[in-house]
């Protein structure tokens, strides 16, 4: 990026470099949201539906996990995804594929748990209805997941938020590579220790704007779809 | 078609159903009336199989089942759907909405409709379960009087066509207008049975007697 | 659910570079290289000529070198003479060769609250901070930096591991971040020249001591070793190498400048270096 002009300077004149990093950034954890939610509301739904020995500490054990530290995970899978690691022949440390993963598995935890106590409340309501209607477990969870649908999306924003805004993560399996990883939040982490504060407050702006258009996007969606379907 | 012998249902130290035999035969609704906490309720669950008896034995005959509870949830779609989600086998959607009156607001989101509409429309998606005999736990509770008649002159054409009625109401009208046979429950037991004339007009226990006479409270 | 994955993998591949791009290499190398902006000065006239793509991953010089140790970097280019060496003898690289150099210089407060005065012993220098108990910001990240850092105070006579006191303080981050702290504690700390010229928030800081001899700074570049790691990309990495050593490559480096000062010096020549 030139180096004399603001962030402000950026956008204005649709800097090529800052929207690439924007579209990374959005993709990257747009990306892992997706995956996410295919793996973390069913999982959701089937602890919410299910009773077995231990239930209460995999929910305490689910509930932890939306805290844990991203640059644990971003540190767990650099191992994994090393040329040295397990992993090591798929070629994707360094790639924005491994700060999908890094950050699906930072996610997953968030909109497992959330979706869990969304779907525990509806189950509460419907499982009388349900259980008469002699519903089969899988139609359950799918019936669930699909009127519980607009309380999920709030789960998908909470890891939507997590995601775009974490930088441990992404900058040790992405590598803050310029025109390749770089996203927002790395970009900003570099203007910082380049000592361009202002560059990196303005980055900031940038990425907070995303953050909140995304939400009111989904928001406006929401209560479209609401008046529809009620 | 349903069998209770001896059937006692306990939740911890709280009897809800205490050694209770009953044969619940095809025909006319059967209504069972008591005071709250009776144990009307738990009857019905235990009839429609939510519950397992503590004691005793529940028996049937080959049917299908379904029921209303008294507060009927909606799943969060239209109403329409709702009955489609039910259906056990050919879609009969529109003529059930017909049955109940609600035609016009297939398409509304059925928590948004009003109780009473939402009372009928628990109805008609328990009638396309194509049920045998349907369960209906005060079915009229908490209904304007429109309300209530609506819901009334569907379950005469329900039962009309065969289908078994067995429901709950404290309405002792409502009881006299539906009922071929009445049940009457109190404290858990089951007090007193018989055909719903001689059991309005001639009571047998004292209990059904004040009950007859707006006295047995609890 | 399937359907959704598979949407979900095709939307991945969709909308992100493919990971393994032809033609592209990984090179682990300093914060002081990428944030002086030599990179991007270099790395276009290097694609221009090979029309391979080199992608930086910039942390400190011992991070650097362990990426090269675990195979996730074809080329590592840093400045650590020592370490570099040792990680030939480890088998971790091919063989070393001498870049480009610069020099470190002593930031602190323009007030000189140590008193250094115009002193250019750097050895001396260290000695009046520690004297006086001057805040001192030290990377303490293994970093290139942090090893010369580290080198010198063993040339000053003090054990700085025994001797340090509330004054050291030791951030364990990069040079820009070291840069921010001694900026906002009004401290002493040492930089490499490249990265203090183009840091933006110098705030009350000024250069204390440069010139010393001993605040040189050497540059090496290593091929990760393939034999070690098949995933190594020999020809393009080597390539890569070759061209940094090359006329073309060493004129490039002389002729990286900001504000017209030259920021490293070539010396691929020096057998020394």
């Amino acid at each position: 990026m030139p180096e004399h002009l603001s962030a402000l300077d950026l956008v204005l004149t649709g800097d090529p470099a800052l929207f690439a990093i924007v579209r990374l950034s959005i993709a990257v954890s747009f990306s892992a949201v997706l995956l996410a939610a295919v793996l973390g509301v069913p999982l959701g739904a089937a602890i919410a539906l299910s009773s077995f020995p231990g239930r209460d500490a995999a929910i305490v054990m689910l509930n932890a996990m939306m805290g844990l530290p991203p640059v644990v995970i971003g540190l767990v899978v650099y191992l994994a995804l090393s040329h040295s690691g397990p992993l090591g022949a798929w070629g994707l440390l360094f790639t924005p594929q491994a700060m999908v993963i890094a950050q699906t598995i930072l996610v997953t935890p968030i909109i497992a748990a959330l979706a869990r106590q969304t779907i525990e409340d509806l189950w509460l309501e419907y499982r009388d209805e349900l259980t008469a209607m002699e519903v089969g477990p899988m139609r359950r969870i799918a019936t669930l997941v699909w009127d519980a649908r607009f309380s999920l999306i709030t789960a998908l924003l909470a890891g939507f938020g997590r995601a775009a805004a974490e930088v441990g993560a992404v900058i040790i399996v992405g590598g803050n590579i310029d025109g390749f990883t770089r996203t927002m939040t790395t970009a900003i982490a570099l203007e910082t220790s380049k000592g361009d504060l202002p560059l990196a407050i303005g980055l900031g702006l940038v990425l907070i704007a995303i953050v909140v258009a995304v939400n009111a996007l989904a928001w406006a969606l929401r209560r479209a779809a609401e008046r529809l379907a009620g | 078609m349903i069998r209770f012998d001896d059937v006692t249902v306990a939740a911890g130290s709280v009897t809800l159903l205490d050694r209770l035999s009953l044969a619940i035969e095809p025909g006319p609704p059967t209504v069972l009336i008591g005071p709250n906490g009776a144990g009307k309720t738990t009857l019905l669950r235990l009839a429609m199989g939510l519950l397992a008896p503590t004691a005793g034995s529940v028996t049937r005959t080959d049917e299908r089942r379904a029921i209303v509870f008294q507060r009927p949830t909606m799943l969060r779609r239209s109403a329409a759907a709702n009955i489609r989600y039910a259906s056990a086998g050919s879609d009969r959607t529109r003529e059930l909405l017909a049955l109940v009156g609600l035609e016009h607001a297939a398409d509304r989101p059925a928590r948004r409709l009003s109780a009473g509409e939402q009372q009928r429309l628990a109805l008609a998606r328990a009638l396309a379960r194509d049920p045998t005999i349907l369960f209906l736990d005060e079915p009229t509770a908490s209904l304007d009087p429109g309300s209530t008649k609506a819901v009334e002159d569907v379950i005469r054409t329900v039962s009309e066509r065969g289908i078994k009625i067995v429901m709950s109401t404290h309405d002792l009208g409502e009881a006299r207008r539906l009922a071929g046979e009445v049940v009457l429950l109190h404290r858990a037991r089951l007090v007193e049975t018989g055909f719903a004339p001689s059991f309005f007009d001639a009571p047998r226990t004292e209990e059904a007697r004040r009950f007859i006479a707006g006295e047995l409270l609890v | 659910m399937i359907r959704r994955l598979l949407l979900a993998l095709a939307f991945l591949g969709f909308v992100l570079p493919a990971a393994a791009q032809q033609g592209s290499i990984v090179v682990a190398s300093t914060t002081s290289t990428q944030d002086s902006g030599l990179f991007g000065y270099l790395l276009p006239l290097f694609k221009g000529h090979s029309g391979i793509d080199v992608k930086v991953v910039a942390v400190g010089t011992g991070q650097a070198l362990d990426i090269g140790r675990r195979g996730d970097a074809d080329v590592v280019f840093v400045h650590a003479k020592s370490e570099e060496e040792k990680f030939i003898a480890e088998g971790g690289g091919v063989k070393r060769f001498a870049v480009m150099y610069n020099d470190f210089v002593l930031i602190g407060p323009r007030s000189d609250p140590a008193g250094i005065g115009k002193s250019r012993d750097i050895v001396e220098a260290l000695r009046t901070i520690k004297a006086r108990a001057q805040p001192f910001i030290s990377r303490g990240d293994r970093s290139g930096t942090h090893i010369a850092e580290l080198k010198l105070w063993k040339q000053a006579g003090i054990d700085i591991e025994h001797d340090k006191g509330p004054w050291y303080k030791s951030i364990g981050q990069g040079m820009g971040a070291a840069l921010n702290t001694a900026s906002a504690s009004e401290a002493y700390v040492l930089s490499d020249r490249g990265t203090w010229l183009s840091f933006k928030n110098k705030g009350d800081l000024a250069i204390a001591v440069q010139g010393d001899k001993r605040l040189f700074n050497q540059y090496g570049v290593m091929l990760v070793n393939p034999a070690k790691h098949p995933y190594v990309k020999k020809a393009q990495g080597q390539q890569f190498i070759d061209w940094l050593i090359s006329r073309e490559g060493q004129k490039a480096i002389a002729n990286y400048k900001i504000n017209g000062q030259q920021l490293f010096f070539p010396n691929a020549g020096d057998p020394s270096a």
